[in-house]
């Protein structure tokens, strides 16, 4: 389906301004986009650091203790096994942050790659990856996400796998209406003429001209992952138990003890948001910093 | 024009064979059996032959190849067969919970688009100012929260603060407009609210297109009032996107809503998709992908001729 | 009351009006113990049935919107809370042999179908015909349980007799059955699957319509054979899948009640937010939560492994704890505490891993998986159902505990689904399992752990026949005594000496409901007492 396609500049985009200084125009032109930068890197630096930062070993439970609220000792609470809250949030940064990169750099890449291969070879080979694309578009998410954990099982990888295969095809689609645009310069007939291997004109010449919207594909994607972790973990598909990872702490006891113990569903709720917010804003104000990059000529 | 629409026309085929043939395969491939679940369940006297005899009632004896040749010849007589859990005709199943899932993906949709437009045209007017700022913030707060933590809070305040509850049980529009709007108006605010977001993005950056075209550059002076109504023209083609847009997630709507109809119990069909899954009903869950697939193709072959119609250049490529 | 004239009176007159206010009371306290007729019940039901025979369907999903309007020759008295206790239906009284392989019952006269024909033993032995001998293309469900069964005579028109194979103390328990609805025999001769897809019985209520996916009406049966019931003027059964959506009607009093159970923290929610308009039902379930060991896998073949996990158990402790977050409760051994059957609990405290001392168990279990070769750190898979309750606390609890004596469980949760074929196909190591039944009866609770080759549903692969045996003596023991004794050595033998597969905990039913809904005493089974005749609404 056609898109509007978008034109960029051929040569590099690491422009004549340092690293540095770029970064700090950033801050300075988007304060809404740095603030979900930083939001981003904290969540990054937890999950990393998970194992110094927890105070308590996210899967000991404590009967002693259960279902306790906010205190010095638990500062987010305890859930309905006495497993401390706010270890387990932490510890689920990590899972969320491993899902969430994970399924969109997958999921991007692949799906650019088989979208600037597709809208170059054109013809007959287009046509057909355009129809497998299609299909699995037109596949309900749950459908797909169930399969691939009924054949492998649930577990952080099969998780991973369930969600980044429908995303191919959605990444597949952006990335060839803007590598469409650019098949028809003139340097792209010219390298061909030359002799270049198809690869190597792919990879070097079309790519890079595809690093804007892929970018953008990049960050929309982390927030997804982060949802659909979520909500397939909900269904019961997704991460299984004792692992901490903010869509299982949300289901379950979570839900029942609303009334009584609400810090249960509240936190890692608040986590959820957070985080698919912060990299949200940061996607949006990335585009918009890239947009002028991006009109036509 | 003609022969574009036979082109794309030709070309749904293809894929709708595809999706059929990769839901067959896939549900045959997940381990699982309904006639297990069914009569081993919690109960301990499940023998092996009634077993196998309700198998055999089930065609699920038969070659795979014979029971998808069976299937696809009974699609082309329109006839979908009978949902293996409860041996009713599958359009039966289908008839009222597709009937609450048409409602409520237009509902959510016409929210998400009353949303949306205003929303987009208010923040690229008053761009980069504290007006911008809470729109995208608005609209990405929607994006980022969690549907189902949506619902059961709505149900929990709604239950404390009103103790109310929407109605239980669904009745279509035609028999009882009030008791229909008041179970699914919530849901569909959840849903569309969440669905404006995407939009909103879309219609701000398309209208900021726009507004860059000189002949409304040079209307600065005139203000903002002449901005907009020099730019309604400029508006139609700016607001195809956006509409491209909202027609692909409403195909996504039906059927796609699991958690959403889960949390208002709503006998939808995301509810009846689960189940079916869930109980290895191939006949039905294959005759539910068959329709939500149906309905992303339709609409993906009704936006490109919209394109096409637009862009007389598509046409001929 | 002025002096003169209170004074004089005054001693009569307080007579009069104590005795007056005595009677007053006594009589309203009746009145409100009189079932008021009239309303409408209405009731969730987490999940739907697939088709309308009871004949050949299993789920709770089925007997509570269909129950109501059939009939059982036998029942299980609705007042009685061990729901072991056999009354009659529409057969009015019984008499076996005193060899035990002959029960002669008697009908009742004035029982109708709802299209108004008269039952007859002709329709009953019609009914049974199809449970016991089904015709080739017929599911009957529990047909492996009527084995014994050698004919069914109806020589007269109201009398049904069974004869049997060898004498079974279970079988009167058996016709009590609530899935043996009596079907109407003019239609199974017309077509046997008929049932299937429609209704009619003999039941206190009649059907008034189905919307799939959404709810089901009955409404009162005008010829009950039973004058004067029911009380309801009819019921709906609104189909929830979800439990928070339950809890959330029965808190907005737009339904009265769930009847298969809501867990601790939906009752305490419901309790909090209602307070006296709500009452709270509360029994053992006849349902436990078991584990079951793949014996063709090493190291679990080696019996000192198997006694090792079990004795690593507190299941005092869980019994505390866990029944505050989960539908899970007492200590339990094969049978549902409280029952005729069941093991008293200082008997059940010799048995392994249900000691008060959990160190010296521990320590003991730790003993023997040295012995048995088995490496500190040990890892295995297990496998658990997705259902979240109590399966999910159960699982993460199960793990926690094996943690202790350096077991190192990594646990697979698997959809229903799939989960019962990979039992029944032995691809796990150890898993979680359900025993069920729908009444609380030895022959229907252990009927599972027999030998592999006897009961399909035997996941543990094992071969046993002291087991077997001592099954089929307490399935013929008549003496109730005698047949304790039985059950006794065969929980011994399965939990203690063998450990071929052990209980955690039994499943705990809590059913708060309106405290308008009266006339409905909760047993351990959610199968038994649907029939709602007793049931009525107060105002």
């Amino acid at each position: 389906m056609a898109l509007r396609s978008t034109v960029v500049e051929a040569p590099d985009i690491a422009g004549r301004l340092s690293w540095f200084t770029q970064v700090r125009e950033f801050c300075q032109q988007r304060p809404l986009g740095a603030i979900g930068a930083v939001v981003v890197i904290v969540n990054i630096l937890v999950g990393i650091g998970a194992n110094i930062i927890a105070p308590y070993d996210p899967l000991a439970t404590d009967y002693g203790a259960m279902l306790a609220p906010p205190s010095a000792a638990h500062w987010l609470g305890t859930d309905a096994f006495g497993r401390d809250v706010l270890s387990r949030i932490i510890y689920g940064s990590w899972t969320a942050m491993l899902v969430g990169f994970a399924c969109a750099f997958f999921g991007a890449t692949i799906g650019a790659v088989i979208g600037v291969t597709s809208a170059y070879f054109a013809g007959r080979v287009d046509l057909l990856i355009q129809r497998i694309m299609d299909i699995f578009l037109a596949f309900p998410l749950i459908i797909l996400a169930l399969a691939v954990v009924s054949i492998l099982g649930t577990g952080v990888s099969n998780v991973i796998m369930a969600i980044t295969i429908p995303m191919i095809p959605r990444a597949a689609l952006v990335a060839r209406s803007s590598a469409l645009a650019i098949r028809e310069m003139p340097y792209v007939d010219a390298a061909r003429a030359a002799g270049f291997r198809h690869r190597r004109i792919i990879l070097r010449h079309m790519l890079p001209n595809v690093m804007a919207p892929y970018l953008i594909m990049l960050t929309a994607y982390l927030g997804q992952a982060i949802l659909a972790e979520a909500s397939l973990t909900f269904l019961g598909l997704g991460v299984s138990e004792p692992t901490p990872a903010w869509g299982l702490m949300l289901r379950g006891a979570a839900v029942q003890f609303a009334e009584a113990a609400p810090w249960m569903a509240i936190f890692p709720g608040l986590a959820i948001s957070l985080a698919v917010f912060a990299f949200n804003l940061f996607g949006d104000s990335l585009r918009d910093a890239l947009d002028p990059r991006l009109r036509a000529q | 024009m003609a022969k574009y629409i036979v082109k794309r026309l030709l070309l749904m085929i293809p894929t709708l064979l595809g999706v059929a043939v990769l839901i067959f395969f896939l549900m045959r491939v997940v381990p699982g059996d309904i006639v297990e679940l069914r009569f081993a369940g919690e109960s301990a006297f499940a023998q092996k032959e009634n077993l196998d005899k309700e198998r055999a009632r089930l065609g699920l004896d038969r070659p795979l190849w014979e029971q998808f040749v069976t299937w696809m010849l009974g699609i082309l007589r329109l006839d979908f067969g009978t949902s293996m859990w409860t041996g009713a005709p599958i359009i039966e199943e289908i008839k009222l919970r597709a009937t609450l899932s048409f409602q409520l993906a237009v509902m959510a949709t016409a929210i998400a688009v009353a949303l949306a437009i205003p929303l987009g045209v208010v923040a690229a007017l008053k761009q980069d100012t504290w007006v911008d700022y809470a729109v995208r913030i608005f609209s990405i707060a929607g994006l980022a929260t969690p549907s189902f933590w949506l619902g059961i809070v709505f149900i929990l305040g709604m239950l404390i603060i009103f103790k109310w509850l929407p109605p239980m049980v669904y009745t279509p529009f035609w028999v009882d407009p009030w008791q229909n709007m008041l179970q699914l108006v919530w849901p569909a605010l959840a849903v569309g609210y969440r669905y404006s977001a995407v939009a909103t993005r879309m219609t701000r950056s398309s209208m900021l297109e726009v507004l860059r075209e000189d002949y409304i550059r040079t209307a600065r002076a005139k203000g903002l009032w002449e901005k907009l109504i020099l730019s309604r023209h400029a508006l139609k083609n700016a607001m195809l996107p956006v509409l491209t847009v909202v027609a692909l997630e409403f195909a996504f709507l039906m059927g796609g809503l699991v958690v959403t109809e889960q949390v208002f119990n709503l006998n939808g069909l995301g509810m009846l998709f689960v189940e079916s899954v869930a109980r290895r009903d191939y006949t039905l869950t294959q005759a539910l992908v068959m329709l939500v697939a149906f309905v992303f193709i339709f609409v993906n072959f009704t936006v490109d001729l919209m394109y096409a119609w637009i862009d007389p250049r598509i046409r001929f490529r | 009351m002025t002096d003169r004239g209170g004074c004089r009176l005054d001693g009569p007159v307080r007579m009069l009006a104590i005795v007056l206010a005595l009677a007053v009371s006594a009589v309203s306290a009746r009145a409100q113990d009189k079932p008021r007729y009239g309303g409408e019940l209405i009731f969730a039901v987490p999940s739907e049935m697939p088709s309308y025979d009871g004949h050949r369907e299993g789920t709770f999903g089925m007997v509570h919107p269909l129950a109501p309007h059939y009939s059982t020759l036998l029942r299980v008295d609705p007042n009685d809370r061990t729901g072991t206790k056999v009354v009659s239906d529409v057969a009015e009284s019984w008499v076996i042999s005193p060899d035990g392989r002959v029960y002669t019952l008697k009908l009742r006269r004035s029982v109708k179908f709802h299209d108004g024909s008269e039952m007859t033993s002709r329709d009953v032995k019609a009914s049974y015909d199809k449970i016991v001998f089904p015709p080739p293309n017929v599911g009957s469900q529990r047909k492996g349980q009527y084995t014994n069964v050698e004919a069914i005579e109806a020589p007269d028109a109201w009398t049904i007799v069974f004869r049997l194979k060898w004498p079974q103390a279970s079988f009167l328990a058996s016709l009590a059955s609530p899935y043996n609805w009596i079907y109407s025999a003019n239609i199974l001769a017309k077509d046997v699957r008929w049932y299937e897809k429609n209704v009619m019985g003999t039941g206190p209520f009649v059907f008034v319509e189905h919307v799939k996916g959404s709810h089901w009406v009955g409404k009162k049966n005008p010829n009950y054979w039973d004058k004067g019931r029911p009380y309801l003027d009819g019921y709906r059964a609104i189909f929830m899948k979800d439990s928070a959506a339950q809890v959330a009607a029965v808190r907005a009093e737009r339904a009265h009640i769930q009847f298969r159970g809501f867990s601790p923290a939906e009752r305490d929610s419901l309790v909090g937010a209602l307070g006296r308009k709500i009452t709270v039902q509360e029994s053992a379930w006849d349902c436990a939560a078991w584990v079951a060991i793949n014996q063709d896998r090493k190291p679990f073949d080696d019996k000192r492994v198997r006694r090792a996990m079990t004795l690593a158990l507190d299941r005092h402790q869980a019994s505390q704890a866990l029944s505050k977050i989960a539908v899970v409760k007492e200590v339990a051994g094969v049978q549902v505490p409280g029952t005729p059957y069941a093991t008293p609990p200082d008997e059940l405290e010799k048995l392994a891993g249900y000691g008060r001392d959990i160190k010296k168990s521990r320590a003991e279990a730790r003993r023997l998986l040295r012995e048995a070769g088995v490496p500190d750190g040990f890892a295995f898979t297990f496998t658990n159902r997705g259902v979240p309750m109590p399966y999910e606390p159960v699982g993460i609890w199960l793990i926690d505990q094996w943690r202790q004596i350096g077991l190192n469980a990594t646990m697979v949760t698997i959809e229903a689904s799939q989960h019962v074929t990979e039992l029944r196909a032995g691809n796990f190591t150890v898993s979680s399992d359900a025993q069920c039944g729908y009444a609380v009866e030895p022959d229907l609770d252990l009927a599972k752990f027999q030998s592999k080759e006897i009961s399909h549903n035997n996941y543990g692969r094992y071969t046993d026949q002291v087991l077997d045996e001592l099954y089929q003596k307490q399935s013929r023991a008549l003496d109730s005594e005698e047949r304790k004794r039985y059950v006794r050595e065969f929980e011994r033998r399965l939990l203690d000496e063998q450990v071929h597969t052990f209980v955690t905990l039994q499943w705990h039913r809590i059913v708060p409901h309106n405290a308008r809904v009266k006339g409905w005493t909760i047993t351990p089974s959610h199968y038994l007492n649907q029939q709602l005749d007793t049931v009525w609404l107060t105002e």
